[in-house]
Protein backbone atom coordinates (compact mmCIF):
# COMPACT_ATOMS: atom_id res chain seq x y z
CA UNK A 1 0.00 0.00 0.00
CA UNK A 2 1.29 3.39 -0.90
CA UNK A 3 2.16 5.77 1.89
CA UNK A 4 -0.29 8.58 2.32
CA UNK A 5 1.27 12.00 2.57
CA UNK A 6 0.03 13.97 5.54
CA UNK A 7 0.59 17.68 5.81
CA UNK A 8 2.74 18.62 8.75
CA UNK A 9 3.70 22.04 9.94
CA UNK A 10 7.21 23.01 11.05
CA UNK A 11 5.57 24.51 14.14
CA UNK A 12 3.63 21.42 15.24
CA UNK A 13 3.83 21.04 19.01
CA UNK A 14 5.62 24.32 19.58
CA UNK A 15 4.84 26.02 22.90
CA UNK A 16 3.16 29.39 22.41
CA UNK A 17 3.21 32.74 24.14
CA UNK A 18 1.85 33.01 27.69
CA UNK A 19 0.97 36.68 27.29
CA UNK A 20 -2.76 37.29 26.82
CA UNK A 21 -2.03 40.65 25.25
CA UNK A 22 0.27 39.17 22.58
CA UNK A 23 -0.98 35.75 21.52
CA UNK A 24 0.66 33.77 18.72
CA UNK A 25 -1.24 31.10 16.82
CA UNK A 26 -0.10 29.27 13.73
CA UNK A 27 -2.34 29.15 10.68
CA UNK A 28 -0.51 26.54 8.63
CA UNK A 29 -1.25 25.49 5.06
CA UNK A 30 -3.10 28.62 3.98
CA UNK A 31 -3.14 28.58 0.19
CA UNK A 32 -0.66 31.09 -1.25
CA UNK A 33 -0.36 31.84 -4.94
CA UNK A 34 2.21 34.24 -6.34
CA UNK A 35 0.73 36.20 -9.22
CA UNK A 36 2.52 38.50 -11.64
CA UNK A 37 1.07 40.58 -14.44
CA UNK A 38 0.68 44.10 -15.80
CA UNK A 39 -1.66 46.20 -13.60
CA UNK A 40 -1.96 48.74 -16.43
CA UNK A 41 -3.62 46.11 -18.61
CA UNK A 42 -7.37 46.15 -17.96
CA UNK A 43 -7.72 42.64 -19.42
CA UNK A 44 -5.40 41.35 -16.69
CA UNK A 45 -7.10 43.27 -13.87
CA UNK A 46 -10.59 42.28 -15.01
CA UNK A 47 -9.65 38.62 -15.39
CA UNK A 48 -8.19 38.47 -11.86
CA UNK A 49 -11.28 40.20 -10.47
CA UNK A 50 -13.46 37.67 -12.25
CA UNK A 51 -11.49 34.68 -10.96
CA UNK A 52 -10.92 35.82 -7.38
CA UNK A 53 -13.64 38.38 -6.76
CA UNK A 54 -11.24 41.27 -6.20
CA UNK A 55 -8.93 43.17 -8.49
CA UNK A 56 -5.21 43.19 -7.60
CA UNK A 57 -4.52 46.32 -5.52
CA UNK A 58 -2.54 49.01 -7.36
CA UNK A 59 -1.69 51.09 -4.29
CA UNK A 60 1.55 49.91 -2.70
CA UNK A 61 1.39 47.97 0.56
CA UNK A 62 -2.36 47.40 0.45
CA UNK A 63 -4.59 44.33 0.45
CA UNK A 64 -7.77 43.64 -1.52
CA UNK A 65 -10.15 41.21 0.13
CA UNK A 66 -13.06 39.26 -1.32
CA UNK A 67 -14.73 36.73 0.96
CA UNK A 68 -11.97 34.46 2.25
CA UNK A 69 -9.50 35.49 -0.44
CA UNK A 70 -6.96 38.26 0.07
CA UNK A 71 -4.65 39.70 -2.57
CA UNK A 72 -1.56 41.25 -1.01
CA UNK A 73 0.56 43.78 -2.89
CA UNK A 74 4.17 42.57 -3.16
CA UNK A 75 5.49 44.85 -5.89
CA UNK A 76 4.36 47.00 -8.82
CA UNK A 77 3.58 43.87 -10.86
CA UNK A 78 3.43 41.15 -8.22
CA UNK A 79 0.82 39.97 -5.70
CA UNK A 80 0.26 37.12 -3.28
CA UNK A 81 -3.17 35.55 -3.23
CA UNK A 82 -3.92 34.09 0.21
CA UNK A 83 -6.80 31.64 0.17
CA UNK A 84 -8.17 29.12 2.70
CA UNK A 85 -6.38 25.82 3.29
CA UNK A 86 -6.99 23.37 0.49
CA UNK A 87 -8.46 25.97 -1.87
CA UNK A 88 -5.21 26.79 -3.69
CA UNK A 89 -5.76 24.24 -6.46
CA UNK A 90 -9.19 25.59 -7.26
CA UNK A 91 -7.96 29.21 -7.08
CA UNK A 92 -4.97 28.49 -9.30
CA UNK A 93 -7.23 26.77 -11.82
CA UNK A 94 -9.64 29.71 -11.84
CA UNK A 95 -6.75 32.14 -12.42
CA UNK A 96 -5.26 30.00 -15.20
CA UNK A 97 -8.62 29.79 -16.96
CA UNK A 98 -9.35 33.50 -16.64
CA UNK A 99 -5.83 34.59 -17.66
CA UNK A 100 -5.29 32.12 -20.49
CA UNK A 101 -3.18 33.56 -23.27
CA UNK A 102 -2.00 36.52 -21.23
CA UNK A 103 1.62 37.28 -20.29
CA UNK A 104 1.39 36.40 -16.59
CA UNK A 105 2.95 34.17 -13.97
CA UNK A 106 0.89 32.05 -11.56
CA UNK A 107 2.85 29.96 -9.08
CA UNK A 108 1.48 27.96 -6.15
CA UNK A 109 3.81 28.79 -3.25
CA UNK A 110 1.59 27.37 -0.50
CA UNK A 111 4.26 25.14 1.01
CA UNK A 112 7.03 27.74 0.99
CA UNK A 113 5.67 29.77 3.86
CA UNK A 114 3.64 29.29 6.99
CA UNK A 115 1.58 31.93 8.75
CA UNK A 116 1.85 33.06 12.36
CA UNK A 117 -1.05 35.14 13.63
CA UNK A 118 -0.11 37.60 16.34
CA UNK A 119 -2.88 39.47 18.13
CA UNK A 120 -3.63 41.34 21.31
CA UNK A 121 -3.18 44.78 22.82
CA UNK A 122 0.60 44.42 22.84
CA UNK A 123 0.96 42.77 19.43
CA UNK A 124 2.26 46.00 17.92
CA UNK A 125 4.80 46.42 20.71
CA UNK A 126 6.09 42.88 20.12
CA UNK A 127 6.55 43.54 16.39
CA UNK A 128 8.23 46.87 17.01
CA UNK A 129 10.98 45.12 18.96
CA UNK A 130 12.34 43.52 15.79
CA UNK A 131 10.89 45.25 12.74
CA UNK A 132 12.06 48.50 11.11
CA UNK A 133 8.62 49.30 9.63
CA UNK A 134 6.69 52.29 10.91
CA UNK A 135 3.83 50.36 12.55
CA UNK A 136 2.14 53.39 14.12
CA UNK A 137 -1.61 53.38 13.27
CA UNK A 138 -1.16 56.60 11.25
CA UNK A 139 1.25 54.76 8.93
CA UNK A 140 0.17 51.12 9.01
CA UNK A 141 -3.38 49.93 9.66
CA UNK A 142 -5.90 47.23 8.79
CA UNK A 143 -5.87 46.29 5.13
CA UNK A 144 -2.20 47.08 4.73
CA UNK A 145 0.71 44.72 4.17
CA UNK A 146 4.46 45.07 3.85
CA UNK A 147 7.46 42.92 3.19
CA UNK A 148 10.23 43.64 5.63
CA UNK A 149 12.52 42.11 8.21
CA UNK A 150 11.43 40.79 11.61
CA UNK A 151 14.30 39.79 13.87
CA UNK A 152 16.49 39.41 10.74
CA UNK A 153 14.00 37.05 9.05
CA UNK A 154 12.27 38.07 5.82
CA UNK A 155 8.55 38.38 6.49
CA UNK A 156 5.36 39.55 4.86
CA UNK A 157 3.20 41.30 7.47
CA UNK A 158 -0.52 41.85 6.93
CA UNK A 159 -2.57 43.79 9.48
CA UNK A 160 -6.10 42.39 9.72
CA UNK A 161 -7.81 44.60 12.32
CA UNK A 162 -7.35 47.17 15.06
CA UNK A 163 -6.94 44.64 17.91
CA UNK A 164 -4.32 44.69 16.43
CA UNK A 165 -4.09 41.38 14.63
CA UNK A 166 -1.23 40.63 12.24
CA UNK A 167 -0.65 37.71 9.92
CA UNK A 168 3.07 37.13 9.57
CA UNK A 169 3.93 35.02 6.52
CA UNK A 170 7.39 33.55 6.95
CA UNK A 171 9.43 30.94 5.11
CA UNK A 172 8.96 27.53 6.78
CA UNK A 173 12.70 27.22 7.31
CA UNK A 174 12.67 30.42 9.40
CA UNK A 175 9.40 29.71 11.18
CA UNK A 176 10.68 27.90 14.28
CA UNK A 177 13.26 30.58 14.85
CA UNK A 178 10.70 33.35 14.38
CA UNK A 179 8.10 31.58 16.54
CA UNK A 180 10.58 31.24 19.40
CA UNK A 181 11.66 34.85 18.94
CA UNK A 182 8.02 36.03 19.10
CA UNK A 183 7.30 33.91 22.20
CA UNK A 184 10.36 35.39 23.86
CA UNK A 185 9.54 38.94 22.77
CA UNK A 186 6.01 38.56 24.21
CA UNK A 187 7.29 37.36 27.60
CA UNK A 188 7.52 40.82 29.11
CA UNK A 189 3.80 41.37 28.47
CA UNK A 190 2.61 38.24 30.34
CA UNK B 1 18.12 55.47 11.26
CA UNK B 2 18.86 56.00 7.57
CA UNK B 3 15.71 56.01 5.42
CA UNK B 4 15.66 55.27 1.70
CA UNK B 5 12.60 56.22 -0.30
CA UNK B 6 11.90 53.12 -2.38
CA UNK B 7 10.11 54.31 -5.55
CA UNK B 8 7.61 51.47 -5.12
CA UNK B 9 7.17 50.90 -1.35
CA UNK B 10 7.92 54.31 0.13
CA UNK B 11 10.41 55.16 2.88
CA UNK B 12 12.05 52.15 4.48
CA UNK B 13 15.07 51.53 6.68
CA UNK B 14 18.44 51.12 4.98
CA UNK B 15 18.86 47.54 6.26
CA UNK B 16 16.13 46.40 3.84
CA UNK B 17 18.29 47.49 0.88
CA UNK B 18 21.56 46.64 -0.79
CA UNK B 19 23.74 48.91 -2.90
CA UNK B 20 25.18 47.44 -6.08
CA UNK B 21 27.57 50.08 -7.30
CA UNK B 22 27.67 52.65 -10.04
CA UNK B 23 24.64 53.06 -12.30
CA UNK B 24 24.37 53.89 -16.00
CA UNK B 25 27.22 51.68 -17.20
CA UNK B 26 26.27 50.49 -20.65
CA UNK B 27 27.40 47.09 -21.85
CA UNK B 28 29.48 47.43 -25.02
CA UNK B 29 27.23 46.71 -28.01
CA UNK B 30 29.77 44.49 -29.77
CA UNK B 31 32.12 42.86 -27.23
CA UNK B 32 34.06 41.03 -29.99
CA UNK B 33 35.07 44.31 -31.58
CA UNK B 34 36.78 45.84 -28.55
CA UNK B 35 40.13 45.14 -26.96
CA UNK B 36 40.69 43.22 -23.73
CA UNK B 37 41.62 46.47 -22.04
CA UNK B 38 38.37 48.11 -23.07
CA UNK B 39 36.41 45.06 -21.92
CA UNK B 40 38.25 45.07 -18.59
CA UNK B 41 37.50 48.75 -18.25
CA UNK B 42 33.79 48.01 -18.71
CA UNK B 43 33.89 45.12 -16.23
CA UNK B 44 36.05 46.46 -13.46
CA UNK B 45 36.77 50.16 -13.55
CA UNK B 46 34.38 52.47 -11.78
CA UNK B 47 34.57 56.15 -11.11
CA UNK B 48 35.34 56.89 -7.48
CA UNK B 49 33.38 60.07 -7.27
CA UNK B 50 33.66 62.51 -4.43
CA UNK B 51 30.32 64.28 -4.41
CA UNK B 52 27.20 63.36 -6.35
CA UNK B 53 27.29 59.69 -7.33
CA UNK B 54 24.65 57.74 -9.25
CA UNK B 55 24.28 54.15 -8.09
CA UNK B 56 22.03 51.09 -8.27
CA UNK B 57 20.13 49.85 -5.24
CA UNK B 58 17.83 46.89 -4.72
CA UNK B 59 15.06 46.66 -2.12
CA UNK B 60 15.91 43.03 -1.45
CA UNK B 61 13.97 42.57 1.79
CA UNK B 62 10.93 44.42 0.42
CA UNK B 63 9.57 44.50 -3.13
CA UNK B 64 12.87 43.11 -4.55
CA UNK B 65 12.90 45.78 -7.28
CA UNK B 66 15.98 47.59 -8.59
CA UNK B 67 16.16 51.37 -8.79
CA UNK B 68 18.71 54.16 -8.99
CA UNK B 69 19.85 56.60 -6.36
CA UNK B 70 21.82 59.87 -6.53
CA UNK B 71 23.88 60.08 -3.37
CA UNK B 72 26.41 62.57 -2.10
CA UNK B 73 29.39 60.42 -1.17
CA UNK B 74 30.74 63.11 1.16
CA UNK B 75 27.66 63.69 3.32
CA UNK B 76 26.04 60.29 2.54
CA UNK B 77 22.79 62.13 1.86
CA UNK B 78 20.45 60.67 -0.74
CA UNK B 79 19.56 63.47 -3.15
CA UNK B 80 17.21 61.68 -5.54
CA UNK B 81 15.63 58.28 -6.14
CA UNK B 82 14.45 57.24 -9.60
CA UNK B 83 13.34 54.12 -11.42
CA UNK B 84 15.39 52.05 -13.81
CA UNK B 85 14.87 53.42 -17.32
CA UNK B 86 14.34 56.98 -16.16
CA UNK B 87 16.90 59.64 -16.99
CA UNK B 88 19.27 60.60 -14.23
CA UNK B 89 17.93 63.72 -12.52
CA UNK B 90 20.07 66.82 -12.15
CA UNK B 91 20.74 67.29 -8.47
CA UNK B 92 22.63 69.74 -6.34
CA UNK B 93 24.30 69.00 -3.07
Amino acid sequence: MADTATETSPLDGRAGSRADSAVIVEHPHLGKIDLRGDPGDTAFVDAVAEAIGAAPPIVANTVATAGKNSILWLGPDEWLLVTPEGNQGQAEGALRTALEGQHVSIVDTTDARTTIRLHGANARNVLMKGCPLDLHPRAFGPGQCAQSILAKADVLIHQLDDAPTYDIHVLCSFSRYLWDWLADAAKEFS
Amino acid sequence: MFLIDCPYCGPRQQTEFHCHGEAHIARPKDPDAISDAEWADYLFNRSNTMGVFYERWVHNHGCRRWFNVARDTVSDRILAVYRVGEKRPKVTK
